[in-house]
């Protein structure tokens, strides 16, 4: 009878504390019917870890406009899987480089969604590759 | 192994995705969470309610922090309002949380509303069913942000706490009905900030409204007298529901606040009244249920297009709600 809500952690891992993209994001996929559950500055890869997996989302998302996205966020996908969690869509956006992406991808993040994306973009990239029971 | 026994285990993954299948409706719920019932009753229920901006959150947050340290292990239910245009929700707890982060002995859920009016989610009841079961000795539920009406969360909680902040409404506010009535325990939260004194002195001269006691006063400069009046019919309440002042940023006040609210779990227990509680609230609970389920059934059982046909008539008023209603049960 209900429909199946899909559910979204957006969390900033690492010390930028520019939270803006985070917030238009999450409003944006708030306006696509999502939950979003929204952490806020400063977690920790064992921190967003956690949340997720109480809260049991779908999908992960991650802003980062440090430079430190190489150092956090492998380590916030490794311990995602580590925690049962490897079916969790990662998207992640932020000041990340091209040349970057490849290697993060291996890493095991979905999507990089660098500035000017249309959040439509990431709200359809998410509706077709969330994992349906 | 099953997600029930998984949950009896204390399996953080197996309770966060029971919690799902509640929140989804899935099939699979239902039987797991048969399975944990004969496993409840055993947590505190306290309930955390208030108008938006109060600082629930972050009262929680204290809260969780203050009864860690004695020790006890806390679940936290935080609810936030679902958008009634996209049916999604922004759930912004955990912000005011994160010094909780990396306690094994707490459990944070955020839930959407979906649609519940009452200042929690249809799934509320469910999840602290499995807390409970889980071994947690206490479950905080927040609700949403809530006006004057919503209290659902007094039928759910043992102990309830009405947050206020000051200046945020006058003394007649404060003997409205509605949600001052359900507090066990009222808190002046920023307490910091101008007007908590005036804010705690309107709750203590609305519950003194309802049970006068004698006391002296000056009256234009006159120091007067006022004799207690005589006791009403119905015996005196032997709680004496305080009202305490809390700054949840700075931690002040929360021991006093924690004390209390042990303090009322002991009366409860040691008055009879929370068996009492707990049969109102397991009543409540199957009350709605069977709202529910005879709401689906009849639905299911209309056949197609019979219900728009109704609206029809109700539209065009050749039919009156009252014999729609008599129509489709008796279809």
């Amino acid at each position: 009878m209900p429909e199946r809500k899909i559910r979204v952690l957006v969390a900033k891992p690492g010390l930028d504390g520019h939270d803006r993209g985070a917030k238009v994001v999450a409003r944006a996929l708030r306006d696509a019917g999502m939950e979003v559950i929204y952490t806020g500055l400063r977690q920790t890869p064992d921190m967003i870890v956690e949340s997720a997996l109480q809260e049991d989302v779908d999908v992960v998302g991650l802003s980062i406009l440090s430079g430190a996205h190489m150092a956090l966020l492998p380590i916030i996908a490794q311990k995602l899987k580590e925690a049962d969690m490897a079916h969790v869509l990662i998207v992640a956006g932020g000041i990340i480089p091209d040349e970057d992406i490849a290697a993060l991808k291996e890493a095991g993040i979905d999507a990089v969604f660098n500035p000017g994306t249309p959040t439509q973009e990431i709200v359809n990239f998410i509706t077709t590759h969330v994992a349906t029971e | 192994m099953t997600l029930a026994e998984q949950v009896l285990q204390n399996r953080r993954r197996a309770i966060a995705r029971l919690i799902t299948y509640i929140e989804n409706e899935h099939p699979a719920a239902q039987a797991e969470l048969a399975t944990l019932f004969p496993h409840t009753g055993r947590a505190h229920l306290v309930g955390v309610t208030g108008a938006p901006g109060t600082g629930k959150s972050s009262l929680v947050n204290e809260l969780a922090k203050g009864i860690r340290a004695t020790g006890k292990t806390v679940a936290i239910i935080a609810v936030d309002p679902t958008s009634p245009f996209s049916g999604g929700a922004i759930l912004g707890d955990r912000i005011r949380m994160r010094e909780l982060a990396g306690d094994r002995g707490v459990f944070i859920r955020s839930m959407a509303s979906r649609g519940s009016l009452g200042g929690l989610a249809r799934g509320v009841y469910d999840a602290i069913n499995v807390f409970d079961a889980a071994g947690f000795d206490m479950v905080l539920i927040e609700t949403v942000g809530v006006g004057q009406g919503e209290v659902d969360i007094a039928r759910t909680a043992h102990t309830v706490l009405v947050v206020e902040a000051p200046g945020l409404g006058d003394d007649i506010q404060a003997i409205k009905a509605g949600i001052l009535e359900i507090a066990d325990i009222f808190v002046v939260n920023k307490a910091d900030k101008p007007g908590a004194n005036k804010t705690a002195a309107a709750l203590r001269a609305m519950l003194d409204l309802g049970n006068p006691t004698g006391g002296q006063m000056l009256h234009h400069g006159v120091l007067l007298s006022v004799a207690a009046t005589p006791p009403s019919p119905a015996p005196p309440s032997d709680w004496d529901y305080p009202i305490l002042k809390t700054t949840a940023t700075a931690g002040d006040g929360v021991d006093t606040l924690i004390e209390t609210i042990f303090r009322h779990h002991h009366h409860l227990t040691q008055s009879g009244k929370l068996a009492d509680r707990n049969r109102a609230r397991l009543a409540a609970d199957l009350e709605n249920r069977l709202q529910t389920e005879l709401l689906r059934r009849l639905l299911a059982r209309t056949p197609n297009g019979t219900l728009s046909e109704i609206i029809g008539k109700l539209v065009k008023r050749t039919l009156s709600p009252y014999n729609a209603v008599h129509l489709l049960l008796e279809e």
